[in-house]
């Protein structure tokens, strides 16, 4: 456990340096992102007011597809809230975003494929919601900027009747406030 | 295979419009026993336009759904008495093998209501068993074909009829979900709320003026009480993370909710205004589906505690559970019946979803059903029945089976997928 935590202080060290970076090549990926997408300035403008310069005005991490903080999907194993190693970079991304941007909020989405039954879905959505929270606090994030919560199988397709169909609804979504 | 289709459409005239599409009624299979009766068609001195044959078809109808009777032709019958009990040739009724005969009269009145009276008739002693008289608007038409064929019923089978109850589901078309009310034989459906987002876990209040339900529509579970008398609703609990699960105490004072704030789904307890929250449940793991005995003495539960989904039971306060189910690796959605002597459950069964009713003095367990992926049980409040969802391909649809297992319906929206269905109380109009 206490490794754990080291490790993951290490890994908050890292990304802040790794981000650091990102930051300043903000301009360029701003050139691509800037006709596409003007009218979602506002969800940005709101971490802009921490007073950093005109380049976070200029372009939104969350909706720049080169960044990884535009990757918002953790998919899961059946009947498991284990977080997958693949994972781990995309919820570290947000965790550094999230603790270098204290008035963004985030939701954390869980989700069941069809099987089984609604409420009790919505507590495994709930359950697998909580896994990603778990790997965020650990990175930092503190518990207000989180909330989790359980769309359980009412997003899932009905008509699927297989593992590669299954595997697509089995997910939390990383949506943030006012998104 | 006795298998009857009852279609009632021709009686579509009386859906306000606006309603959404009807339910159609599908009965597979009967009790061996059938209690064979003639529903004469009730005489009218002044016939009410499109209303002829209402009352003795919607009677006929309820009574053939139950699988408990054999609804006689009485076409061909040469005795055709009206209203008139002095009329009544027995013999002719007997030649047919009719154990009971009921007749009716349905007279208007100068203020625009009607007077609707009924007698139900034994051909063999040749007496009148009962007899009602009910004074009411053309509205409350099938609503009183409902009450009388429950007198009916009550008679005839010495158990409480359920016809005159109403029951709520949630319908899902073109991408929006409606949760509805409609008669017991799914006439007259009505819109209580719609939205884009889904609406899942609607419970009755105990008095049926009142239904509990989740909605998404602000893009997270937030349990709901709208009044289905004003309309008005209320927020119920909207606490951080999920909002779910409601169920009624058996006074209507306190629900039992599932919160989650940041971590699993936990059992709460909450007065039906929105005051009073407290926590029943403490454990890391999911417990969730509360629902009360009906003697108000404990919560029943699905946990997962023992690392499977099974059912559990505590004290309504709170504090040590015990388990209740043992077979099966996943158990959900406990229902316990009327008279608390029963459990209703979804089990998993070789992967599929069912009904499954355990006896609980001697623990003895029946599946029910034979869907694929069945849920939502729901009793009928005599418990005669038990409604639940079921699947037609990757359509909702509701079914309901008997306690036995012996009759089987199937209510189906042409064209539409329904499901989360709740069996509304008896209540005293």
């Amino acid at each position: 456990m206490n490794k754990n935590i080291v490790m993951s202080v290490l890994l908050v060290a890292m990304l802040a340096a790794c981000s650091s970076k990102a930051v300043k090549e903000t301009p360029q990926a701003a050139v691509e992102d800037k006709s596409p997408v003007t009218t979602q300035s506002t969800t940005s403008s709101d971490s802009a007011t921490s007073g950093v310069s005109d380049s976070s005005l200029a372009s939104n991490p969350l909706k720049d597809p080169n960044n990884i903080l535009s990757k918002r999907n953790v998919y899961f194993d059946f009947d498991s809230d284990a977080i997958k190693s693949e994972y781990r970079p995309l919820i570290e991304a947000h965790a550094q975003y999230l603790s270098s941007h204290s008035d963004a909020k985030v939701f954390l989405q869980g989700n069941t494929d069809d099987r089984g039954t609604r409420e009790y879905n919505l507590s495994l959505g709930q359950r697998r919601a909580v896994a990603v929270k778990k790997v965020l606090n650990l990175l930092g994030v503190q518990d207000a900027q989180i909330e989790t919560v359980s769309f359980g199988k009412e997003k899932a397709n009905a008509a699927c009747a297989d593992e590669t169909c299954w595997q697509q609804d089995r997910r939390v979504d990383i949506l943030y406030q006012g998104e | 295979m006795n298998k009857l289709r009852l279609l009632l459409s021709l009686l579509v005239l009386f859906l306000p419009l606006g309603a959404h599409a009807a339910l159609t009624v599908e009965i597979v299979g009967g009790a061996a026993q059938q209690i064979p009766i003639a529903v004469v068609p009730f005489a009218q001195q002044t016939p009410v336009p499109g209303q002829q044959d209402t009352i003795a078809n919607v009677i006929g109808a309820d009574l053939r759904r139950s699988g408990l009777f054999r609804v006689l032709e009485t076409r061909g019958v040469a005795n055709q008495p009206g209203g008139d009990i002095n009329q009544v040739n027995y013999a002719d009724w007997a030649a047919i093998q009719a154990q009971a005969l009921t007749i009716g009269n349905v007279e208007a009145l100068p203020d625009n209501r009607l007077k609707v009276s009924f007698r139900l008739l034994d051909v063999y002693k040749q007496n009148q068993l009962v007899g009602m008289e009910y004074n009411i608007t053309p509205a409350q038409l099938r609503m009183t074909a409902h009450k009388i064929a429950d007198v009916i019923y009550q008679k005839l089978t010495g158990e409480q009829g359920v016809f005159a109850t109403r029951i709520a589901y949630v319908s899902k078309s073109g991408g929006r979900y409606a949760l509805q009310v409609a008669d017991s034989d799914g006439y007259n459906p009505q819109t209580v709320v719609s939205s884009a987002e889904p609406i899942i876990s609607p419970v009755w209040s105990p008095d049926g003026t009142k239904l509990a339900y989740v909605s998404f529509e602000k893009k997270k579970p937030i349990v709901y009480v709208q009044s289905l008398i004003s309309g008005q609703r209320t927020v119920l609990a909207n606490f951080k993370g999920n909002n779910s699960a409601p169920s009624w105490s058996p006074d209507g004072k306190r629900l039992a909710i599932v919160l989650t704030y940041a971590a699993n789904s936990q059992i709460y307890a909450i007065n039906a205004d929105g005051t009073g929250l407290q926590q029943l449940t403490r454990t890391s793991a999911i417990d969730t589906e509360p629902t009360w005995s009906p003697d108000g003495r404990y919560i029943y539960f699905t946990s997962d505690r023992g690392g499977s989904p099974q059912i559990y039971r505590m004290p309504t306060t709170g504090g040590e559970a015990s388990r209740m189910t043992f077979e099966g690796g996943y158990v959900v959605s406990p229902r316990i019946s009327p008279d608390g002597k029963s459990l209703a459950y979804i089990r998993r069964d070789e992967g599929k979803f069912k009904v499954a009713l355990q006896d609980l003095q001697s623990g003895q367990v029946q599946i029910l059903s034979d869907g694929a992926k069945d849920e939502s049980p729901s009793f009928a409040p005599n418990g005669r029945m038990i409604l639940h969802a079921t699947r037609i391909g990757a359509r909702g649809a509701l079914a309901a089976v008997s306690a036995d297992g012996k009759v089987k319906q199937r209510l189906s929206e042409s064209g539409g997928d329904v499901r989360e269905p709740a069996w509304g109380p008896i209540v005293n109009q």
